[in-house]
C-alpha cells in the first residue's frame, strides 16, 4: 500500500524520453562537474583571486586610488625593521598561546561537568552556548562597558570582596590591555570547546571507566588514562580550529582598545587594517595579512595530516 | 556519579558548574541593566557611595527609544537580515550539490578538490579582505549589500560543504539506486531522494550560515561606507561612538536588540547548533 502511493506520487517513472540536458547530467562525470561548478565559481572569483591579487598587491606600493609600481620585496623589508610589526607579530603569538591554554583547560572542565547527569542540564548546555552565539562584537561592546575605569562593575566587585584597594585600568593600562582582551576572547571560546569536548566524550563508552574504577583507579587515573587519550582527536581538531580563528582574530581587538593603548594589544589582523585602511598604503596592509599565511598554512597541514592519520588506522 | 559525600558534591560540582554559568551570562545580564538604566545613574562613578551595579529602580526607555527614533537602527537590522538571508541560501544551494557530488560521486580529483574546500574552510576573513576591497570596487560592488551577499558565501559554502558531506555519506546508497532502477535520473535522485533524507544536516548548515553571517564584521566594515547600507554589528560601532563619547545606554540596546534575532532562532534550534558545532570539528 505504502509503496503504491509512493510510486504513484513520482511522476518521472513514466518519462521514458529524455532531452539532451537529461543526457549530459547522467553522465557521472558532467554531473560531479555541474554540481561542483557555483561553489567553484564562487570560491574562484573570492577567494582564489583575491589571493593571487594579495600577493601582487604586497610587492607593490599600491595606495588607495593609485596603482603603484612594482618593489620586490621591499614591503616585507620594512615590516622586518618596522618595531610595531614585531611588536604585533608576538602580541599575536602570546595571544593565541596563552588563551588556546586556558579556553582547552576551562572548556575541557566544563565538559567534564555537563557529561554528568542533573537537573536542567539541556538548559544549562544551552544558555552556556550564548557567548559562542551572540555577535560577537555586541557581546564585546558590553565587556567594554564592564572594563571602563570610571564605570567598571568588575572594578565595584573587586573592591568590596577586598581584592583591589585602587581603581584598575583594564584597558587603558599598556601592561593590562592584552590580558583584559585574552579574558574575553576566553569567556568567548570556552563554550565553543565545552560543547565540541562534550560531543566527544558523549561518544566514549561510561563502561571503560567502570571498568578501570573496579580495578581500582583513582578519579585522576581514569581520565588520564582513558577519558584523555580517547577525546585526544576531537581536542586535535578543536584547538587546531581555534588556534587559525585566535591567530587571526580582529573584531575583539578592534572594539575593545583599536590595538592600543601605544600598540600594546596590537595583532597581525589590526595592524594591517590600520596600514591598509586607515593610512591606505594597500600594498603594505597586504604585506602585513600575508604575514600571516605561513603560520596557518602549517596549522592547515598538520590538521590535514592528522585527519588523514586518523581515517587511515 | 560523584562518590562520597553531600560537600564534595558541592564543591567539585555544584559550584564550578554555578561559576562557570554565572561567568559566561553576566555581560548579557549586565547588556540588559544597562539598556534599562537612567543616564544619572549609568554615569555614576563605582567608586560612588550610591553605585547600584546589579539592578536599577528607575527603569528607562530613552535609550531604546533614542536608538529606534534618532538612528537608522531598523535600517541596519533590515540590511542584516537581506544580507545574511541570501548568503545562507546561496551557500545552503551551492554546498548541497558540491557536498553531494564530493561524498557521492567518483570523479578525477575528487579528493584534491574536497582537500580544497576543506581549506579554503580555514581561510580567515583577515587574511583576504584587503586585496577583496580591491577586487569589490573595481566590480563596482562597494557600498552595496551585493558587496556582503557575494563575499560571505566564502566562508560559508566551505562550512555547509563540510557539514553536509557528513550528513549525505550516512545515507545509505541503496536508497538512491532503488530510485535509479525506478528510473529516476542522477538529479532527480539527488533532489528527491537524498536531500529530504538530509533535511536535518540542511537545517543546521542553514542556520549555522545564519548566525555567522550575522555575526560577521570585518568585510562589512571595510566594504560598506554609507550609514544606510551598514550591518547591525558596523552600524553601532561607527554611529554611536562618536571620537570618544560613548552611547553607553543605546549602544547596549542596540547590542542587545540586534543579538534578538540570532537568540530567537537559536532558542528554538538549540539541538541543531549543537549538532553543527560537533559536526564542524568531526573532521
Amino acid at each position: 500500500m505504502a509503496v503504491d502511493s509512493v510510486a504513484a506520487a513520482r511522476p518521472y517513472v513514466a518519462a521514458p524520453r529524455r532531452g539532451p540536458v537529461t543526457r549530459i547530467l547522467e553522465n557521472e562525470h558532467w554531473f560531479a562537474f555541474f554540481l561542483l561548478l557555483p561553489t567553484a565559481v564562487l570560491l574562484g572569483l573570492f577567494i582564489a583571486y583575491p589571493f593571487v591579487k594579495g600577493v601582487l598587491l604586497a610587492v607593490t606600493d599600491a595606495k588607495v586610488g593609485v596603482p603603484g609600481n612594482f618593489v620586490g620585496l621591499q614591503n616585507f623589508a620594512v615590516l622586518m625593521n618596522d618595531s610595531i610589526f614585531r611588536i604585533a607579530v608576538w602580541n599575536t603569538i602570546l595571544y593565541t598561546v596563552v588563551t588556546t591554554i586556558f579556553k582547552l583547560a576551562l572548556g575541557l572542565w566544563l565538559a567534564l561537568l555537563l557529561n554528568r547527569h542533573f537537573r536542567g542540564k539541556a538548559l544549562t548546555r544551552a544558555f552556556i552556548l550564548l557567548p559562542f552565539i551572540i555577535p560577537t562584537v555586541l557581546s564585546t561592546f558590553a565587556w567594554k562597558w564592564m572594563f571602563d575605569p570610571t564605570f567598571s562593575v568588575i572594578n565595584w566587585t573587586l573592591f568590596h570582596l577586598g581584592i583591589i584597594r585602587t581603581r584598575i585600568n583594564w584597558l587603558g593600562d599598556p601592561g593590562l590591555a592584552l590580558i583584559s582582551v585574552m579574558i574575553v576572547n576566553i569567556w568567548r571560546g570556552v563554550p565553543f570547546y565545552a560543547i565540541s569536548l562534550l560531543a566527544g566524550l558523549q561518544t566514549i563508552s561510561p563502561e571503560l571507566a567502570e571498568a578501570a574504577a573496579i580495578d581500582g583507579a583513582r578519579p585522576w587515573q581514569r581520565f588520564r588514562y582513558i577519558t584523555w587519550p580517547l577525546l585526544l582527536p576531537v581536542t586535535m581538531v578543536v584547538v587546531l580550529f581555534s588556534v587559525i580563528q585566535t591567530f587571526a582574530d580582529f573584531q575583539l581587538v578592534y572594539i575593545l582598545t583599536g590595538g592600543g593603548p601605544a600598540n600594546a594589544t596590537q595583532l597581525f589582523a589590526t595592524y594591517a587594517y590600520q596600514i591598509g585602511v586607515g593610512t591606505g598604503l594597500l600594498g603594505e596592509g597586504a604585506a602585513i595579512s600575508l604575514a600571516m599565511f605561513p603560520v596557518l598554512l602549517i596549522v592547515v597541514v598538520v590538521q590535514l595530516l592528522y585527519i588523514r592519520r586518523v581515517e587511515t588506522h | 556519579m560523584i562518590e562520597g559525600a553531600r560537600w564534595r558534591r558541592w564543591i567539585f560540582f555544584n559550584l564550578p558548574l554555578a561559576l562557570f554559568v554565572i561567568g559566561l551570562l553576566f555581560p548579557f545580564y549586565w547588556m540588559m541593566v544597562t539598556t534599562v538604566r537612567p543616564d544619572a545613574e549609568l554615569y555614576r562613578p563605582w567608586m560612588a557611595p550610591n553605585y547600584t551595579p546589579f539592578w536599577t529602580l528607575n527603569p528607562t526607555l530613552d535609550h531604546i527609544r533614542y536608538l529606534l527614533n534618532k538612528t537608522l537602527f531598523n535600517r541596519w537590522m533590515l540590511n542584516t537580515f537581506f544580507i545574511s538571508v541570501l548568503a545562507t541560501v546561496i551557500s545552503l544551494f551551492c554546498g548541497l550539490l558540491a557536498g553531494y557530488a564530493l561524498s557521492r560521486l567518483k570523479f578525477p580529483f575528487a579528493g584534491s578538490l574536497g582537500t580544497g574546500i576543506f581549506i579554503t574552510y580555514l581561510v580567515p576573513q583577515t587574511l583576504l579582505f584587503i586585496p577583496l576591497a580591491d577586487i569589490i570596487r573595481n566590480f563596482r560592488l562597494g557600498d552595496t549589500p551585493w558587496a556582503l551577499v557575494l563575499t560571505y558565501p566564502t566562508f560559508l559554502i566551505p562550512f555547509c560543504t563540510w557539514l553536509l558531506m557528513g550528513y549525505f555519506k550516512a545515507i545509505p546508497r541503496e536508497l538512491e539506486e532503488c530510485a535509479r532502477i525506478d528510473g529516476a535520473t542522477r538529479w532527480q535522485a539527488m533532489v528527491y531522494i537524498v536531500f529530504p533524507v538530509a533535511v536535518p544536516g540542511i537545517l543546521s548548515a542553514g542556520i549555522f550560515a545564519f548566525t555567522l553571517s550575522w555575526n560577521e564584521f570585518i568585510y562589512a566594515l571595510v566594504f560598506l561606507s554609507s550609514p544606510e547600507q551598514k550591518t547591525v554589528s558596523v552600524g553601532i560601532t561607527s554611529e554611536l561612538v562618536r571620537g570618544d563619547v560613548f552611547y553607553w545606554g543605546s549602544l547596549m540596546a542596540g547590542a542587545l536588540l540586534g543579538s534578538v534575532p540570532v537568540a530567537l532562532i537559536y532558542s528554538f534550534f538549540v539541538e541543531y547548533y549543537v549538532a553543527g558545532i560537533t559536526g564542524s570539528v568531526k573532521g
